[in-house]
């Protein structure tokens, strides 16, 4: 058998969990870790990263509609996704998660955003024509009030909304550490620290990302990028990275210290196939790099060029560093034989329905409901409503 | 109602929220099949389709109550655990029609390795052979009885 080394038993030969399963947490936590930056707005008050807070809310939203189509993809058969909602299984994790996912998806996401764009909706289905009219009356829901104290009462159930949104942002990305980690048949997985080190490391890839769209954007809106929000952003994500490394260390020498009896066959593991993307990926250039470079920018005073291009080195860096962690939990974990005896091998194809063509397709996918929506609603509060409508 | 004006809007909210629960209940009450989940996590009418679905097996005492011989030397040998239509393949038809149906002649050098080609992962107490090297293109039965393959049980042909 090609790829085997050693002893596999027949069953372990193919891996079954394929990129785009690397592809569903990755997404996932950048949900859920954008979403984390803007409820530091909202609930926190950290004044210096209102820039970012809608921008945050629809980058969230854009990642979550693409969330449940990898897992589709790699399932096949998408007519019978209904199931799951119709008739759930109560002890089966993902169907649970179903709920979560539309909990998340309507009551938290959808609703905060109408909330804080409700002004903005009104504003423009009474200043455009055509289409776009007909798209903003119907998001009005047929209500027009933007009186003081309507927009005042948005404002605190928004903030009851925002405060609700982060244990279910918690939930929507711990539940997929909780798959893995709960799997006691592997003991890669196995560990109650999964659903821990998922949820840091999502909130380092959100942050990181909407750092990085924010910025992006601002430039190509030829604006001037609001240097203390990313100054803020990015020493949030200093910290929130550190914790994120410091589970994961603990992770790893626990292992180490335990030694339990996969120890042997994982310890080489990481030291052949995954040597690449575990140590020299994972850990040196999505890890320690970013965070020296971070480092850096806390402690001496840099001028601002210098921090903007080390910022969006550390931002692609950890984005890089956190999908090379989700390849490692999900591909490694099905590189070894549970006999601890040998290895198998995964190829990715190009072309196939869970191919690297389908894979990159789902991860550009997010941009373009991002550029929809930043065109529907633009999160921009320089051009925002009030401005006359002939601009957009 | 001067109140209630300025958190109408949430309500519209909250309706939409109520019409998709309901769209969600309606529709649900059309997809799920009415039997689903009498027995268990599954649609209980299915059991009797199942069950009307045309055989294909006739069993073990089928066989035997014609081919008593057969049966006679199987059951000394150590095939007695094996059931005749797990080499034979599926006979219902034969069963209903001896005289016209008759069984194909099976094909040893296949048939005899699907169970008895060596392998790791199979457990050391079965008995397994590389086919290559035992038999060296010689057909199982020439030296197997199959109904009984046991060589020194006095099985040969
Ligand atoms: C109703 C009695 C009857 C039953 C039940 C029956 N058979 Fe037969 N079987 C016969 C008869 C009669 C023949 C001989 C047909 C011929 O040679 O024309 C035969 C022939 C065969 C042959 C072919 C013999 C050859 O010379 O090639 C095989 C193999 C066989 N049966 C297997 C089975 C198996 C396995 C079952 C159980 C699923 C079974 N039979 C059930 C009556 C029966
Ligand atoms: C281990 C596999 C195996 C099992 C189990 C088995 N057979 Fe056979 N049987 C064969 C093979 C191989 C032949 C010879 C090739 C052929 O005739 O198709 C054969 C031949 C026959 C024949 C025709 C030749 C003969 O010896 O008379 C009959 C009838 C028959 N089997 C019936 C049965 C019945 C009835 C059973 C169950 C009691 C049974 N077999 C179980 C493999 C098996
Ligand atoms: C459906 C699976 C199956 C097929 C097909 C099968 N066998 Fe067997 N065979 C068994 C089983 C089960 C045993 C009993 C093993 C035991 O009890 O440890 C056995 C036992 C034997 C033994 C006895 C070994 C000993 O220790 O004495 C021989 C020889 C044998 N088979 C040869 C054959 C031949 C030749 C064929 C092809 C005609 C064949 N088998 C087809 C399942 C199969
Ligand atoms: C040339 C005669 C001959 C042929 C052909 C032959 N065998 Fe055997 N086989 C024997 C003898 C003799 C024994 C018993 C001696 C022994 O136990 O090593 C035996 C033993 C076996 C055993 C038991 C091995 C064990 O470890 O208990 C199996 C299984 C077996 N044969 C399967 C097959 C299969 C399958 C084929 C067809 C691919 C086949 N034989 C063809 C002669 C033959």
């Amino acid at each position: 058998m090609t790829g085997v080394e050693g002893y596999m038993y027949p069953n372990e030969i193919r891996l079954y969990w394929s990129v785009l399963i690397v592809l569903y947490p990755y997404i996932t936590g950048l949900v859920a870790g954008a979403f984390i930056l803007a409820s530091l707005e909202r609930i926190f008050r950290v004044e210096a990263v209102k820039p970012t807070y809608r921008l945050a809310l629809l980058t969230a939203m854009a990642f979550l509609l693409d969330a449940p189509l990898p897992l589709l993809f790699h399932l096949g058969h998408p007519e019978r996704a209904w199931e799951m909602y119709f008739t759930p299984h109560k002890t089966s994790a993902m169907a649970m998660f179903g709920y979560v996912y539309l909990w998340y998806l309507m009551a938290v996401l959808t609703f905060e955003i109408w909330l804080d764009y409700r002004r903005d909706i009104v504003l423009r289905s009474q200043q455009t024509k055509g289409i776009l009219r007909v798209i903003y009356k119907i998001m009005t829901l047929g209500s027009s009030n933007i009186s003081e104290r309507a927009l005042n009462i948005d404002e605190r159930v928004g903030w009851l909304v925002t405060l609700i949104g982060i244990p279910s942002a918690f939930l929507l990305h711990g539940y997929v550490g909780f798959i893995f980690g709960s799997l006691k048949s592997n003991p890669w997985w196995d560990s109650p620290l999964m659903p821990v080190v998922f949820i840091f490391s999502a909130m380092v890839s959100g942050i990181a990302a909407v750092m990085l769209f924010y910025m992006l954007l601002t430039k190509m809106r030829h604006k001037t990028i609001d240097m203390r929000c990313v100054d803020a952003i990015a020493m949030y994500m200093f910290y929130i990275f550190i914790i994120d490394f410091s589970l994961e260390m603990l992770d790893l020498v626990h292992r180490i210290y335990e030694a339990n009896e996969s120890f042997r066959s994982l310890n080489f593991l990481v030291h052949t196939k995954l040597y690449f993307s575990q140590i020299i990926l994972q850990i040196l250039i999505g890890t320690i790099t970013p965070l020296v470079l971070l480092f850096i920018t806390q402690v001496v005073k840099l001028p601002e060029i210098a921090r903007k291009r080390m910022y969006t080195v550390s931002g692609i860096l950890a984005l890089i560093g956190i999908f090379a962690m989700r390849w490692n939990v999900v591909i490694g974990g099905q590189l070894f034989s549970k006999s601890f005896l040998g290895y198998t091998s995964y190829k990715i194809h190009l072309v196939t329905r869970e191919g690297l063509l389908v894979a990159l397709g789902l991860t550009m996918l997010p941009l373009i409901f991002l550029w929809i929506l930043l065109k529907l609603l633009p999160p921009w509060e320089d051009e925002g409503a009030h401005a006359p409508a002939a601009g957009d | 109602m001067n109140g209630f004006k300025d958190i109408e809007h949430l309500f519209r909210f909250a309706g939409l929220f109520v019409i998709a629960i309901l769209v969600f209940l309606v529709v649900r009450g059309f997809i799920v099949p009415k039997s689903f989940g009498e027995y268990g996590h599954y649609r209980a009418a299915a059991i009797p389709q199942i069950a009307a679905l045309p055989l294909h097996y006739a069993g073990h005492q089928a066989c035997i109550s014609c081919h008593s011989d057969i049966q006679a030397v199987k059951s000394k040998g150590m095939h007695a655990g094996v059931n005749c239509e797990a080499c034979h393949g599926a006979l219902e038809k034969h069963v209903l029609d001896p005289i016209n149906v008759v069984p194909v002649k099976l094909n040893t050098a296949v048939l005899c390795v699907r169970c008895h080609a060596a392998s790791a992962a199979k457990p050391k107490s079965f008995p397994q052979v590389n086919a290559a090297e035992h038999a060296n293109g010689i057909a199982c039965e020439t030296c197997h009885n199959p109904h009984s393959p046991a060589i020194d049980a006095g099985g040969t042909k």
